[in-house]
């Protein structure tokens, strides 16, 4: 590499590990997304319902003995003003009423899911113990899939938007404050190579790909049993590809602006919408199909896409070949413009 | 005598300002040339065209004997330039910014012997950030002289500077002088002009207004040293014939409140003033004297001060 390529990275990573809050929002940030969001909508272990039981104690007590069987169900007794109030209150979700005659009567909010579910939890225990049968025969298997939770679909999510901020903010902010403090003025009064002073930003993002990548997806693996099913050189690929999209698309919005202010605005207009529309926390297939044009054309919906597919569903190249395409025409078509409209002094 | 830059018929508007307005200049090979002149004459402009960073709307330059539209890589690599108010990267250390200043030319000093030069060696492993204003500005100079430049540029290389800083910076470039090599600054300090450059060229409203050697400009006037008074009740009247013709009176201006005379030798021309003012009754308030500088001749030739105008 030429030396004055090699000071002009050199630069980039100095003025990059100098800086703890660009650290911070490109390496910490996102894992402390992910363990938020992984947290938050991790699958839950299944739960014990709380139910009540009232009556008088020799009807109750067969009422009881049946229900205690059941592993799913947490019983009490209580008196009816004690179990009216639990169920008001939400502590219990059913309460069993055992009647003199020896039926029962259900006491529950249809429109909670879980007091639904303890009706017929109490019911089949009720009604095993007073001696059904089941006329077909069962077998269960239990199948919790890898790859189809909320977490492993959030983190593609989360590898693209990071892929997206790091390329617009990272190349951006660095170009234009140098514009702003005429640094890069004085560097055109050198014999500075400007393909050299652009390259350095695209080397440098790359290097700090591989962190960024690294980190998030072997965190995700280590942490929640993300997968990556599909190859890792094609998710190289798909993440290199964005990253140049991405760092294209900030270095068009940095030709012009001469301050910070202006650029930031610029690039919240760019990015807003995809953080809605692109997919990154909830699928982009939710969106009305009159805009669907629009969101698939979106170089962060092609990134998540392909994301998704590689990681999930180990697809590979042929599979991805039009979200490639998507994002690989963004890249080049911001670059062009940019090197046109760049204002170097 | 070679000539290190040429400049014929300038010219430069920005919207309706005529930034530079026709100018000519010659820079001799070797000269300390200083382009002098109030905040908004053209300075700037002037300089950044013949850096190749700006282009004119009409007028050619010729620097080193080349010009911008065929001989840009080799000019870049011959010439150094430190411009008005640049900030250099924060983040990075003195010597990391000086070795990137020299990766872009093919030839060139040592970045360590360069930051000898401008005498920062112990701020060496430094953030440019914590830098004081002089140190910067010595940092720029470093940047200008890594490429050992044949050429120096320098706009307005001691603004804003304290004075001990500006007369270390002085130094450093009386000592890139001293080897042989070519310097053109802009300044609005007439001392500065004064003490570092071979030839001046006072600019003003885009134009030269005057160019010589900094002494033949002084001497101009008519005399080096000025008398200055003021009268206790200034709505009293002295004529300019009437000074003029007092005994070794060179020439006389008006100000505000005060009267400023050019004579040769104070000697004589004080107690003739004195004695002139004595016999029309008027009271002297305040009189002093001052020899001469770039800043009389500013004034004399424009009606305004540097500073000021």
């Amino acid at each position: 590499m030429r030396d004055s390529l090699k000071q002009l990275v050199l630069t980039r990573f100095r003025e990059f590990v100098r800086e703890p809050e660009a650290l911070f929002w490109t390496l910490a940030f996102p894992i402390l997304l992910t363990v938020g969001l992984g947290i938050a909508f991790r699958n839950k272990p299944v739960e014990i319902v709380h139910v009540a039981v009232v009556g008088r104690p020799v009807t109750a007590g067969v009422v009881l003995t049946s229900l205690r069987a059941s592993k799913a169900l947490a019983v009490d007794s209580l008196e009816p003003d004690a179990a009216a109030l639990a169920l008001r209150t939400g502590r219990i979700a059913l309460v069993v009423k055992a009647e003199p005659d020896g039926s029962v009567t259900y006491e529950f909010d249809d429109t909670r899911p879980d007091a639904r579910s303890a009706r017929f939890l109490a019911d089949d225990a009720i009604q095993r113990g007073a001696g059904r049968r089941d006329r077909i025969a069962i077998e269960e298997t239990q199948v919790r899939e890898r790859g189809s939770r909320y977490i492993d679909f959030v983190v593609p999510g989360l590898l693209g938007m990071g892929l997206m901020g790091n390329g617009i903010w990272g190349i951006g902010f660095s170009i234009v404050d140098a514009r702003r403090k005429r640094l890069l003025k004085r560097l055109m009064a050198t014999p500075m190579s400007r393909t050299e002073y652009l390259g350095s930003f695209v080397v440098s993002r790359l290097v700090l790909l591989v962190f960024e990548v690294l980190v998030l997806v072997g965190f995700s693996a280590v942490a929640f049993g993300v997968p990556v099913r599909g190859s890792l050189l094609q998710l190289g690929l798909i993440c290199g590809l964005g990253a140049f999209a991405f760092g294209s698309l900030g270095l068009l919005i940095a030709a012009r602006p001469r301050t910070i202010e202006g650029a930031s605005g610029l690039m919240n207009l760019t990015m807003m919408p995809m953080w809605i529309l692109s997919g990154v926390f909830f699928s982009a297939e939710n969106f009305p199909k009159v805009i669907q044009p629009i969101v698939q054309a979106l170089p962060l919906t092609a990134v998540n896409n392909a994301l998704r597919a590689n990681m999930l569903r180990g697809d590979g190249l042929s599979v991805i070949g039009p979200e490639i395409l998507v994002i690989a025409a963004w890249g080049v078509v911001c670059f062009v413009l940019a090197l046109k409209l760049f204002r170097w002094r | 005598m070679t000539t290190a830059l040429e400049i014929r018929s300038l010219r430069k508007q920005f919207g309706d300002v005529h930034a530079v307005a026709g100018l000519d200049l010659a820079v001799a090979t070797g000269e300390c040339f200083g382009l002098l002149g109030p905040n908004g004459a053209g300075k700037t402009t002037t300089i950044e065209i013949c850096e190749g960073l700006l282009e004119p709307d009409s007028g050619e330059v010729e620097v080193l004997g080349m010009r911008w539209a065929t001989n840009e890589r080799e000019l870049r690599q011959k010439l150094g330039i430190a411009l008005q108010e640049t900030q250099l990267a924060e983040k990075l250390t003195v010597l990391e910014t000086v070795m990137l200043f020299r990766s872009f030319y093919a030839q060139g000093r040592p970045a360590n012997e360069v930051i000898g030069l401008v005498q920062l060696e112990e701020k060496a492993g430094a953030r440019v950030g914590t830098l004081s204003g002089g140190q910067k500005q010595r940092l720029a100079l470093a940047c200008a002289l890594v490429g050992d430049p044949k050429l120096l540029f320098l706009d307005e290389p001691t603004t804003g500077l304290d004075p001990q800083s500006r007369r270390q910076l002085w130094d450093l470039i009386e000592r890139f002088k001293e080897e042989g090599r070519t310097v053109v600054l802009t300044t609005h300090y007439m001392d500065e002009a004064e003490r570092l450059c071979e030839r001046v060229a006072i600019v003003d409203h885009g134009k030269v207004i005057a160019l010589d050697t900094p002494a033949a400009l002084i001497s101009s006037l008519g005399g080096d040293q000025v008398i200055t008074f003021t009268l206790e009740e200034p709505q009293a009247e002295l004529s300019y014939d009437d000074l003029r013709a007092i005994e070794g009176v060179t020439g006389v201006r008006r100000e505000t409140a005060s009267y400023e005379l050019t004579a040769k030798e104070l000697r004589k021309t004080v107690p003739a003033v004195l004695s002139f003012l004595e016999k029309r009754g008027a009271k002297l308030a305040e009189l002093r004297t001052h020899s001469a500088t770039l800043e009389d001749v500013f004034v004399n030739l424009t009606g305004r001060h540097l500073r000021d105008a």
